[in-house]
């Protein structure tokens, strides 16, 4: 077992444990956005697809590693861009009548 | 700097980006403080990045542009697609994000190879299996609702049995790999093997199912990015993969307690919840159906009035006409809500989101509870391309191949309305008795065309009828 194995799963559990709670109180009025905004998030993924394509180990990784960053990479940029203006549409009366 | 020094100054801005992640979906409790949590978000994406391509690991940069701005040109239309069509740009995201991190596991073996662990390979299979699975799901959950593939369930006799064989394959795959790490033949045919899992998991999927199905892909797509962290030791993405994970996990439980499903029903991506549909011969019932002039009047008389949407109110396109609706009944003093059940539509929220987008006050939008205890004051129940969410045969009838799911209870208004097109059954195929009923009305026709009628006539009973054309054009 890697050192660091259990130590991630402590992170894991954590998390998993800290999203519950915080998810838990996301109002169901925004469970689109909700879905756009952790898919952003997800997209993350991109940090570790610019590090193996930018090492230059193989051709193969390379390639594999390109096309996680623009897939990834579109995620982050088009989940953003749409819970942002999924959030913008959501108004109250108050605000409408203005 | 030394080297030890760079990695730690990358983990700390790793740290601040996660952060602001978690800001983000606390924020998201309230949609007065959604927007500055994307804001965050957005921050920390972009520190995570810059980040990244500042680490000395990185030595060719000029393809990793050409990709950033391969993704961003990608990314941006998929932003900007109408709010109809979020359901099916959901399915294309997660279809994204499983590529990515199968890819990355799938580069993770081969460069490690032919000195991949035991432990390492157990690690890379899951996160392999579960990405790839996750990527053929997607895809095909967004034929679905594109439409290009057909939304009705495809069954066949021994489905689970073959698509439970066909995971077997995948874990014996993985097993063959993890006691031999180099049998590197393998590791193609357990990544297709997957990969046919996945179209096997979603196939089956009705179109009422959806809302459930792209909660669990969620999941499915979260889990796999904690994996690649634990693939890669990289902690951001292992908390970011549990937030998203859970996140859709959660999403998943509560569409599931909407539709009475059991918990295994969801964990196996709703195997087997087609049930066999007895049709039973009954004697013609009589149905009273009303003009839009007498529905009008009904409505103008009321003082509060229910809107009850459904995925038919998507397909019709009708949500701005609803606004108008909204908008000249508010005007004569009617108190107008509408009753959002959390599975109408094809994704969690969907209603809420055209509704929105139609410029209806979010504050008027009612989740189910809250409607349910309102409905015996309510004078009129207005539903719109809804049906089985409205069926009282789920309250009452132990038959009936709902029972027990919790629907919002417009029999127990004054006056119901039923906009629709026909007498024809829903999507699952089950009669509704609401229709029966000697206090509802049926008022057949297309909904946008019909709820255009109404508001017609409500304008022209107040004698004012350009108020009624609003300050908005209707979409498309």
């Amino acid at each position: 077992m890697p050192p660091d194995f259990l130590s991630n799963v402590y992170v894991f559990i954590l998390a998993g444990f800290l999203a519950f709670e915080i998810v838990k109180r996301v109002s169901p009025l925004l469970h689109t956005p909700l879905m756009s905004l952790t898919n952003a998030l997800d997209a993350i993924v991109v940090v570790a697809a610019i590090i193996i394509a930018g090492r230059h180990e193989s051709r193969l990784s390379v390639v594999l590693g390109l096309i996680a960053v623009a897939a990834s990479f579109s995620n982050m940029v088009g989940g953003f861009f749409i819970t942002d203006r999924t959030l913008r549409m959501f108004k109250t009366g108050k605000a409408k009548q203005q | 700097m030394s080297a030890i020094e760079i990695a730690q100054i990358l983990d700390a801005t790793y740290l601040v980006a996660i952060v602001l992640f978690i800001l983000a979906i606390k924020w998201m409790s309230s949609p007065s403080s959604a927007r500055r949590g994307v804001l965050v978000a957005e921050i920390g994406g972009a520190l995570a990045v810059a980040a990244t391509l500042c680490d000395p690991q990185v030595i060719q940069y000029k393809w990793i542009v050409v990709a950033l701005i391969v993704g961003a040109a990608v990314g941006i239309p998929l932003g900007m697609v109408k709010m109809t069509a979020v359901p099916q740009r959901t399915a294309m995201a997660l279809t994204f994000g499983s590529l990515s991190a199968t890819m990355i596991g799938i580069a993770e073996y081969y460069v490690g190879y032919p000195h991949v662990t035991r432990f390492g390979m157990g690690e890379i299979s899951l996160e392999v299996i579960i990405g790839s699975l996750t990527f053929t799901g997607s895809l095909i959950a967004a034929g679905k609702l594109q439409e290009i593939l057909p939304l009705r369930p495809m069954v066949y006799k021994g489905q689970n049995f073959v698509s439970l064989s066909v995971l077997g394959a995948a874990v014996v795959l993985a097993i063959a790999m993890v006691v031999n790490p180099n049998l590197a033949l393998l590791f193609p045919v357990m990544i297709a093997v997957s990969l046919f899992f996945g179209v096997l998991l979603v196939t089956p999927i009705g179109g009422a199912d959806m809302p459930t199905v792209i909660s669990l892909l969620n999941s499915y797509a979260g889990i796999a990015a904690a994996m690649l962290g634990f693939v890669l030791d990289s902690k951001v993405l292992v908390i970011a993969g549990a937030l998203d994970g859970s996140s859709g996990f959660i999403l998943s439980v509560i569409m599931c307690k909407a539709m009475n499903r059991s918990f295994t029903n969801v964990m196996f991506g709703a195997f087997g919840q087609v049930q066999a549909k007895t049709i039973t011969e009954e004697e013609p019932r009589t149905v009273r159906s009303a003009s839009p002039e007498e529905a009008a009047e009904i409505l103008a008389a009321a003082n509060r009035v229910v809107i009850v949407p459904g995925y038919g109110m998507a397909v019709a396109q009708a949500q701005h006409k609803v606004r108008e609706l909204f908008d000249i009944l508010t005007r004569k003093g009617v108190d107008v809500a509408f009753g959002i059940h959390p599975v109408a539509g094809r994704m969690p929220g969907h209603m809420n989101v055209l509704l929105a987008e139609a410029d209806i006050p979010y504050d008027r939008l009612l989740e189910m509870e809250d409607v349910n205890s309102d409905l015996p004051q309510t004078d009129v129940a207005l539903i719109i391309g809804a049906n089985d969410v409205t069926n009282p045969g789920a309250r009452t009838d132990t038959n009936s191949p709902i029972y027990g799911m919790p629907i919002l209870d417009v029999d127990k208004a004054r006056t119901v309305m039923v906009i629709k097109r026909s007498m024809s059954p829903g999507f699952a195929g089950i009669d509704n008795p609401l229709y029966y009923m000697d206090k509802t009305l049926m008022l057949f026709g297309d909904a946008k065309a019909f709820v255009g009628d109404l508001v017609r006539e409500l304008s022209a009973v107040q004698g004012t009828p350009q108020e009624a054309s609003g300050s908005r054009v209707a979409g498309d």
